[in-house]
């Protein structure tokens, strides 16, 4: 079957196998940031924007997102690279597999709540599993970029 | 692993219903379970183009399509409004907000999962399920019927005067929970809803009129211990029997107490 998604504003037209998983899909496309950590939809490294919103890739029937608009990690460089920069300053990177389905979901918490408390962060962020980290420099860099993001603001208005 | 060998987005419920006659064909939710099981599927449906993924609120229901997401249902103000939160409170420990973007109403009850929140919850609520078959029926009926070939096309809540509280217990945040209860006082009668025994939710209704005088320590405790006794429950990876009757009075205690916590901003008088 035919299928066409806009891939990181690019449009893709394709020829599928109706079993094809949006992960594979993406992969074969050459955004390699997309991972699969589980088997089990709960790991949340698979995370891409499906027209906006964060889902799991892995659990996703390509041809279901025919006609859809999908952004990895590869599409929103700009987005993530100021942020990223605060993880790995708090060493909260430790093997990096699960860096791009975090950053991806950061992103996502951050355009629907761009001042999060620490418990709105955690809720948000709790369907992205880490297994070197016990989370906290993970939390401790978002609340560090949100402070210095604070900080800028604040100076521009004196 | 999941094979499927055609994919339809069906342009129509009759044609969804039709397709779906086939033992060999399945209607997709959100795909979470599915695509977890070792299973061929000749003809995969879709719902998605037939207008089913959104929350109507009128003054006196709501009518949620069956491709609505958790998620929706978590967000919803006017659903959350009705419930006091308990609908977010229901959904929110299912394991991720992008689990919850996929995972649909309709895959939810339409499987009759033990260890359903969302079955929980809704059956909490005064609910209808509206299937294409059979029509409308009580969830409560629903949800003890064998899975059949009929084809779930939305819930009804009748907004009846109520009040609403859900707990939960899980061995990690987003874990499957090892028991679900729901409280609810509708009209002023008082149900709770057990979930995860493991075995289907089941509705314990005061029948003995235990809480109709008033909830307190005292009341809580002696229903909590009547549901426990009528709660038949099970072991399995995540709990035995014995811990889920346990379980069962505590958050049925829990769960009244807090239903009979005065409203906030509400023209109750404190004491």
């Amino acid at each position: 079957m035919e299928i066409n998604i806009r891939v990181n504003g690019r449009a893709v037209r394709e020829q599928i196998e109706p079993d094809l998983l949006l992960i594979d899909f993406l992969r074969a496309h050459g955004c390699l940031s997309v991972k699969r950590g589980c088997e089990t939809s709960n790991c949340g490294l698979c995370t891409v924007f499906l027209d906006d919103k964060p889902i799991l890739s892995c659990s996703m029937l390509a041809a279901r997102a025919d006609g859809h608009s999908v952004t990895t990690l590869e599409g929103l460089q700009e987005e993530a690279s100021d942020f990223v920069g605060f993880i790995a300053d708090q060493g909260a990177d430790q093997c990096g597999f699960c860096n791009p389905g975090f950053v991806m979901n950061t992103i996502a918490l951050l355009r629907e709540n761009p001042d999060p408390t620490d418990d709105d962060i955690r809720a948000f962020l709790a369907g992205n599993l880490c297994r070197c980290s016990g989370y906290e420099g993970q939390l401790r860099g978002i609340r560090n970029y949100l402070n210095q993001r604070e900080e800028r603001r604040n100076g521009q208005e004196v | 692993m999941l094979t499927i060998q055609n994919y339809v987005r069906a342009q129509s419920l009759q044609q969804a219903y039709d397709l779906n006659q086939k033992k060999s064909s399945r209607i997709l939710g959100g795909m979470m379970w599915l695509k977890m099981q070792n299973n061929t599927v000749n003809t995969a449906i879709d719902l998605c183009d037939l207008g089913l993924g959104a929350i109507e609120e009128t003054a006196e229901t709501f009518s949620i399509g069956a491709m609505v997401t958790l998620r929706q249902l978590e967000t919803h103000p006017g659903l959350n409004a009705y419930t006091r939160g308990a609908m977010a409170r229901a959904v929110e420990s299912i394991v991720g907000v992008q689990f919850r973007n996929m995972a649909t109403v309709g895959g939810s009850i339409f499987g009759r999962f033990g260890f359903s929140d969302v079955m929980t919850i809704f059956l909490a609520m005064d609910t209808q399920v509206e299937l294409f078959g059979a029509g409308k029926i009580p969830l409560e009926q629903f949800a003890e019927m064998p899975q059949d070939r009929d084809l779930l096309v939305r819930l009804i809540v009748k907004k009846r005067p109520g009040r609403f509280v859900y707990q939960s217990m899980r061995n990690t945040r987003t874990d499957l929970p090892v028991l679900t209860c729901a409280a609810a006082e509708l009209d002023g009668a008082h149900r709770v809803v057990i979930g995860a025994r493991p075995a289907r939710a089941m509705v314990l209704r005061d029948e003995e009129g235990l809480l109709r005088e008033s909830i307190d320590l005292s009341s809580a405790h002696t229903f909590a211990v009547w549901v426990a006794g009528h709660t038949p429950t099970g072991s399995n990876v995540r709990g035995s029997a014995a811990y889920r009757t346990r379980l069962a009075r505590v958050l049925t205690e829990r769960a009244l107490l807090e239903l009979g916590e005065p409203q906030q901003g509400g023209s109750e008088d404190g004491d």
